[in-house]
């Protein structure tokens, strides 16, 4: 039993920090001991190797012998391949590191290891040498040639980055994005309106059909893209940006301003279909809330209201299309978008 | 017993006598190349055990099989964008006659009319995968143990660069089919890259070689798929593996293992065995999951076409936190005098990832300035042990968590019948929150789990053998550690806030350098003003002549401790009625001497 006493001189023996134990002493398996283990882990790694074998073998009769035909043949081949493939290796991993285990000596090692420094001498010896190297080559007493050379090695590699990066871009004609199909108005894929103007008309999306405005039922939504676009020479260039969605509502639930009150037909109205938020398609319609829903990133857009961001990561309402009626009772667009369509970019107002 | 003197080390001892084939072989190639030296180098080099330290080795293996899958599929993929039919005669019967790109037509073939192609493609995505998470959680393993610090910090960067690669590999392999989905992943790189202010549409147009899509973009991806980042990755992990022989790889703290030694098994045999066997198993695993689990079955998709879009389109899961991000973004743009600077894109799409990367890549160099440590690190730390570093990173993995999520924000909605607004909503909200609250959280648990520690070197383990003193009071019987179970307990050393010269000098004059002093003094004080201390010896003698200490003598009936909740049971009709065996009741850990009681 101790007392207050007693434990002021021991607290003042005692070291800092505690003292390491030190490396446990090996502990032999059983394997170590009886052979018998040791002989029944051989045959164990024996056999796993003769199922990894197997395995090969028979994945290289599931190559043969499986024909592809349809898809069930399509799986089944992959699924012998595979699992050939998969066992013949997984049996050789796994027999191996059993062997690491089972047979192999467990006894751990203690390597010292050394700081990374270098010993002063050599470091010495490395700065001596840089030393000598630096005064035989001279730079230090011609500046000219530093600079000379400086500045040789940085425009060296300019003749071959600036035609790289130069070229990516083609013809770099940025303003191709102001622009869609819309504005142009081919003959044979256009029609006339009231006022003696050509259109071009809105077609189904793949089809290429043109659409009767009477086709628009009350609710119906449309995948629309510019007539004739299929013989586009750039079609998947002009197709992202010319395709649009458009619905038919009822004529009192649009908001219109006065501006804009003749570019929808009868409660039909077009928008683009390119989200604003970073271009991918806007192609869920809600029936219910006249909400146009982006799948990407859940911009929602209100069809009603000039197509205004009511929820998600959008700033701008969707650029509408104005669309009319031409003599023969097609849709028509009256004019190319007023806006570049699609997500933000600095010139963008230019 | 000192550390080394008495265990033996793994340089051979005997002479060896190779078989005479061997024999002469191994001189050919000595007298010409010196093999020896690198035998001896290496061959008996130790090396610690761990199964965390197989987590990087995941990641290499599974970029050999990236290797090994990819150049079979080199083999069969055409990477046009020209167009063409997808012939009449070949399956799937749902795509005959369809107008698709060369590069799609390819990767559907190779899918339904090469044998073992579908089986390849398939484990070379499931690779891709465990490929970026491998590197991912043995990053964090990593930055857990500490294992970044001196000298280490260079082979973080390394790794931090290999992390930023394996992404870029992902998601230039990703769009290479051009089918819907990787057209319209494209089609968003499109909208970020046009939101970088001043050259943004420039970038765009450079991308694709003129507006999207056109035809470039496959072309160009394909050979920064199959030849510049495998490339760049090779050369790293070279460097990479370089770094890790030279410094030597870490160890948890254990007996004999210290600083200045590493206690393991020699790399010929055991570790050629184990790294050869896991090799395979990490290429079986994928192989098994290439064989029974389908992925990016492209047919179902279809060819990439600007206007169709499927709903609940994900990316893969190493893009998810940058789609999470732009999900989650409010609608900010604004317009400084006629140009647009797209924020809603800009944030999630370069910001908020700059500045997870950021952190990532500086944090070696952030906790070297607080720590004023210029000491080499080989023993790692107990994540409990440094309570700010491991809050930091469970906090930093839940902001990554919550991107991830929110990533998934519409499956999330249709698969527990939620509103999309309300949890975009609850995402928002839980980017800021989550984190300070886990950073909180997870520190208070690393000082409890600390403290326990404590207590366990202090006392020992609980026996729950409850015994009745005579003034009838009862107690718990203590069961004092062995040296090796308390050096875990005690090994580290305390961190403490660096202290700060005064900002002056001894004549007044202004010190220079104190500012950043103070800097470094605030930052110090975040990470160590809250801390346990390890139990030093005196702290243990202190405690055992007290009375605190381990119950020693072996006589049970004088035990040197209460143990807690022995308030309540010392009523006197409650120790009447219940004898001496029964277990502990509270989990309070005050304990109560009996010196102090008497």
């Amino acid at each position: 039993m101790s007392t207050e006493q007693h434990v002021a001189p021991a607290e003042a023996q005692e070291p800092e920090l505690f003292e390491n134990p030190g490396t446990e002493e090996h502990r032999e398996r059983l394997g170590d001991v009886d052979p018998r283990y040791a002989k029944a882990n051989e045959r164990l790694i024996a056999l796993i190797l003769a199922v990894s074998a197997l395995a090969s073998i028979g994945s290289i009769v599931a190559y043969v012998a499986l024909p592809l035909e349809d898809l069930w043949s399509v799986r089944n081949s992959t699924l012998f391949l595979g699992l050939g493939l998969g066992i013949g290796m997984l049996g050789i991993g796994v027999a191996a590191i059993h062997w690491a285990k089972t047979l192999m000596s467990n006894v751990e090692y203690v390597e010292e290891r050394h700081p990374q420094r270098s010993d002063d001498e050599p470091r010495a010896v490395a700065a001596d040498m840089m030393k000598h190297g630096v005064e035989d080559s001279g730079i230090g007493r011609r500046p000219l040639l530093k600079g000379a050379a400086l500045g040789a090695v940085a425009l060296a590699p300019l003749p071959y980055v600036v035609p790289l990066v130069a070229n990516l871009g083609g013809d770099w004609n940025v303003g191709a994005f102001r622009h869609t199909l819309w504005g142009e108005t081919p003959e044979e894929y256009s029609g006339r309106l009231p006022d003696g103007s050509l259109g071009r008309r809105l077609a189904r999306d793949p089809e290429d059909t043109p659409i009767r405005a009477t086709d628009v039922t009350n609710g119906s939504v449309f995948h629309v893209i510019p007539h004739g676009l299929n013989e586009h020479e750039h079609f998947y260039e002009e197709k992202a940006k010319a395709v649009v969605l458009m619905v038919r509502l009822d004529p009192d639930l649009l908001h219109e301003p006065e501006e804009k009150a003749d570019w929808s037909y009868n409660g039909i109205v077009a928008y683009s279909k390119i989200c604003t938020h970073v271009g991918c398609p806007v192609a869920l319609y809600e029936q219910q809330t006249h909400h146009l829903l982006c799948p990407c990133h859940q911009s929602t857009f209100d069809m009603t209201d000039q197509a205004k961001v009511v929820f998600g990561p959008a700033k701008r309402p969707l650029p509408q299309l104005p669309i009319a009626v031409d003599d023969e009772g097609y849709l028509v667009a009256r004019a190319d978008f007023d806006e570049p369509i699609g997500p933000s970019y600095w010139e963008r107002l230019q | 017993m000192t550390v080394s003197s008495s265990t033996p080390t793994a340089r051979p001892s005997g002479e060896y006598r190779p078989s005479k084939a061997m024999g002469s072989t191994a001189d050919l190639l000595d007298t010409r190349v010196g093999v020896a030296k690198a035998v001896k180098f290496i061959g008996r080099k130790i090396f610690p055990e761990h199964w965390s330290f197989l987590l990087g080795e995941i990641a290499l293996w599974s970029f050999v099989v990236l290797i090994l899958t990819g150049i079979f599929l080199t083999m069969f993929f055409d990477p046009s964008m020209a167009h063409t039919t997808y012939p009449e005669d070949a399956m799937p019967a749902t795509h005959q006659g369809m107008e698709m790109s060369v590069a799609y037509e390819s990767t559907v073939l190779m899918s339904w009319e090469v044998k073992g192609g579908l089986l390849m493609r398939q484990m070379h995505h499931w690779a891709a995968l465990l490929f970026v998470a491998a590197i991912v959680v043995h990053m964090f393993r990593i930055f857990f143990t500490g294992a970044f610090r001196k000298p280490r910090e260079i082979n973080w960067l390394v790794g931090f660069t290999l992390l930023i690669l394996s992404l870029l590999a992902g998601f230039s392999g990703y769009s290479l089919p051009d089918d819907v989905l990787s057209g319209n992943g494209l089609r968003i790189a499109d909208g970020v890259a046009k939101s970088i202010p001043i050259i943004g549409s420039y970038v765009s147009y450079g991308l694709f070689g003129g507006e999207f899509p056109g035809e470039h973009i496959i072309p160009r991806l394909f050979t920064v798929h199959i030849l510049l980042i495998p490339a760049a990755i090779v050369a790293l992990v070279t460097v990479h593996l370089i770094l890790m022989v030279v410094h030597k790889h870490t160890q948890y703290p254990g007996v004999g293992r210290t600083d200045n030694n590493v206690v393991g098994y020699p790399a010929f045999p055991v570790y050629a065995a184990k790294m050869a066997g896991f090799f395979l198993i990490v290429f079986g695993f994928i192989a098994l999951m290439g064989a029974t689990m389908s992925i990016n079955n492209v047919w179902n998709y279809g060819p990439y076409d600007p206007s169709p879009v499927s709903a609940g389109a994900q990316p893969d899961w190493y893009m998810l936190f940058l789609e999470g991000a732009l999900r989650l973004m409010p609608g900010w743009e604004v317009v400084i005098a006629g140009y647009t600077l797209s924020l809603n894109i800009l944030i999630p799409g370069v910001i908020v990832p700059g500045l997870l990367f950021t952190f990532l890549a500086v944090y070696p160099f952030l906790e070297a300035a607080a720590t004023k440590d210029q000491r080499e690190h080989h023993v790692l730390d107990r994540p409990r042990n440094v309570p700010v570093r491991t809050a930091l990173g469970v906090a930093y993995l839940g902001a990554f968590g919550v991107t991830v999520l929110a990533g998934a924000n519409d499956l999330i909605a249709t698969h527990f019948e939620l509103s999309i607004n309300d949890i975009t909503w609850f995402f928002r909200i839980a980017f800021f929150v989550l984190p300070v609250v886990l950073f909180i959280a997870t520190k208070r648990i690393c000082l409890g789990l600390q403290r326990r520690d404590r207590e366990l070197a202090l006392h020992g383990h609980e026996t729950g053998r409850v015994v009745q003193l005579p003034d009838g009071a009862f107690m718990e019987v203590h069961k004092p550690l062995t040296d090796e179970e308390r050096w875990l307990l005690v090994a580290h050393e305390a961190q403490r806030p660096i202290e700060v010269g005064p900002a002056t000098d001894r004549r007044g004059v202004d010190r220079p350098g104190y500012r950043a002093d103070r800097i470094r003094h605030r930052i110090s004080r975040f990470f160590y003003e809250d801390r346990v201390e390890p139990v030093t010896p005196a702290e243990l003698a202190a405690a055992a002549h007290h009375g605190h200490g381990p119950e020693t003598d072996g006589h049970p009936e004088e035990p040197h401790e209460i143990h807690g909740g022995s308030m309540e049971v010392t009523r006197p009709e409650a120790a009447a009625d219940e004898q001496v065996e029964q277990p502990p009741s509270g989990g309070s850990i005050a304990t109560l001497a009996r010196g102090e009681k008497g």
